[in-house]
């Protein structure tokens, strides 16, 4: 059996980026395939895979990571500034992530519009 | 042209000019594993220092420590660069000791490589703020729509470094330059083969590009 959980953007919005990657390791650790809402910020995402690199051992082989994020090619400097302001004011809620523990995911797959996942069991 | 990308060009020419004056400037090889960071970087010290950088290998991996060759100098007409070459161990999201054990390991030196490929990727990413350019190397067979691939051009585009997209292993059938031309629009892409040579000169003339 797989277990999804998802995780609401509110549960990490109040909290450090150290906290937050804690929390998301913590899940995953569980062998929890993790379904974020929104995103975290780039460096977050450096930082996910420093600290996935710091706990690897024998039972623990690190993740899998895919984002999707959906992006108005066409979009003008309001849009991107209303974007950009919404995003600092109330976080990035746009799109989703999905971490999964590499034991039970084998492989995401993503394009802009669409996230492929291959597991093991 | 949009304010934006106005003031973005601006920014860019500030930031460029800034980089010219700098002394010591860092060029950093990234990307994921077996993309061909290492074989570029000694086409590279071949090509103008008439030796090679490090050991490579078809086991993922190869690269576990950062390897810095100091006071690279390569000439296009009237133009020179100069500057440290750091290589550095290919990016993962995991590591499992037992693909090592697949390749041909011993258990024991399968899990010592797994240690030092962590500690490798750890370094690699501690190391981006001190990037001046950074070339991303991929493996242009591969599809490029990874996590990986997006997250090292989305912090290196955040912390505002210069970046040079190369598709590597263009030599093979199976290598698509336009499918990377398509995940990385906002960036200039050159196909090489860093084995072979292939389209070298190109590269070199890009990479004076985006660091004047």
């Amino acid at each position: 059996m797989i277990t999804l959980q998802f995780l609401p953007y509110y549960e990490i919005e109040d909290l450090s980026s150290a906290k937050r990657i804690k929390k998301l390791l913590s899940i995953v650790r569980e062998d929890k395939i993790l379904l974020l809402e929104g995103r975290l910020k780039k460096d977050e995402e450096a930082e996910l895979i420093k600290k996935t690199m710091e706990q690897i051992d024998d039972n623990f082989k690190g993740i899998e990571l895919g984002v999707i994020y959906p992006e108005k090619k066409d979009a003008d400097i309001f849009f991107s500034l209303k974007k950009k302001l919404i995003n600092m004011l109330l976080g990035d809620r746009h799109g989703f992530t999905i971490i999964g523990p590499a034991t039970v995911v084998k492989e995401i797959k993503q394009d802009p519009g669409k996230i492929q996942l291959y597991t093991k069991k | 042209m949009t304010m934006l990308k106005f003031v973005q060009k601006l920014l860019n020419k500030f930031l460029h000019d800034l980089f010219r004056k700098k002394k010591h400037l860092k060029i950093g090889l990234y990307g994921p594993p077996n993309g061909g960071k290492t074989t570029l970087a000694n086409k590279i010290c071949k090509d103008w220092l008439g030796e090679e950088m490090g050991k490579t290998s078809s086991l993922a991996h190869e690269t576990r420590e950062i390897q810095i060759k100091e006071q690279v100098s390569i000439k296009s007409k009237e133009k020179e660069l100069t500057f440290n070459l750091v290589d550095t161990p290919g990016i993962a999201t995991k590591i499992d000791y037992e693909d090592f054990i697949k390749g041909g390991l011993k258990s024991k030196d399968a899990k010592k490589r797994a240690k030092e490929a962590t500690k490798g990727i750890i370094d690699a990413i501690k190391w981006l703020d001190d990037m001046d350019l950074v070339v991303v190397v991929l493996d242009a067979t591969i599809d490029p729509y990874s996590q990986v691939n997006i997250t090292i051009v989305g912090n290196l585009q955040a912390r505002n470094i210069p970046v040079l997209l190369v598709a590597n292993k263009v030599d093979l059938k199976k290598a698509d330059l336009k499918k990377i031309e398509a995940a990385f629009p906002q960036y200039e892409v050159v196909g090489i083969s860093a084995k072979y040579g292939n389209n070298i000169n190109d590269f070199y003339e890009a990479l004076f590009k985006v660091a004047y």
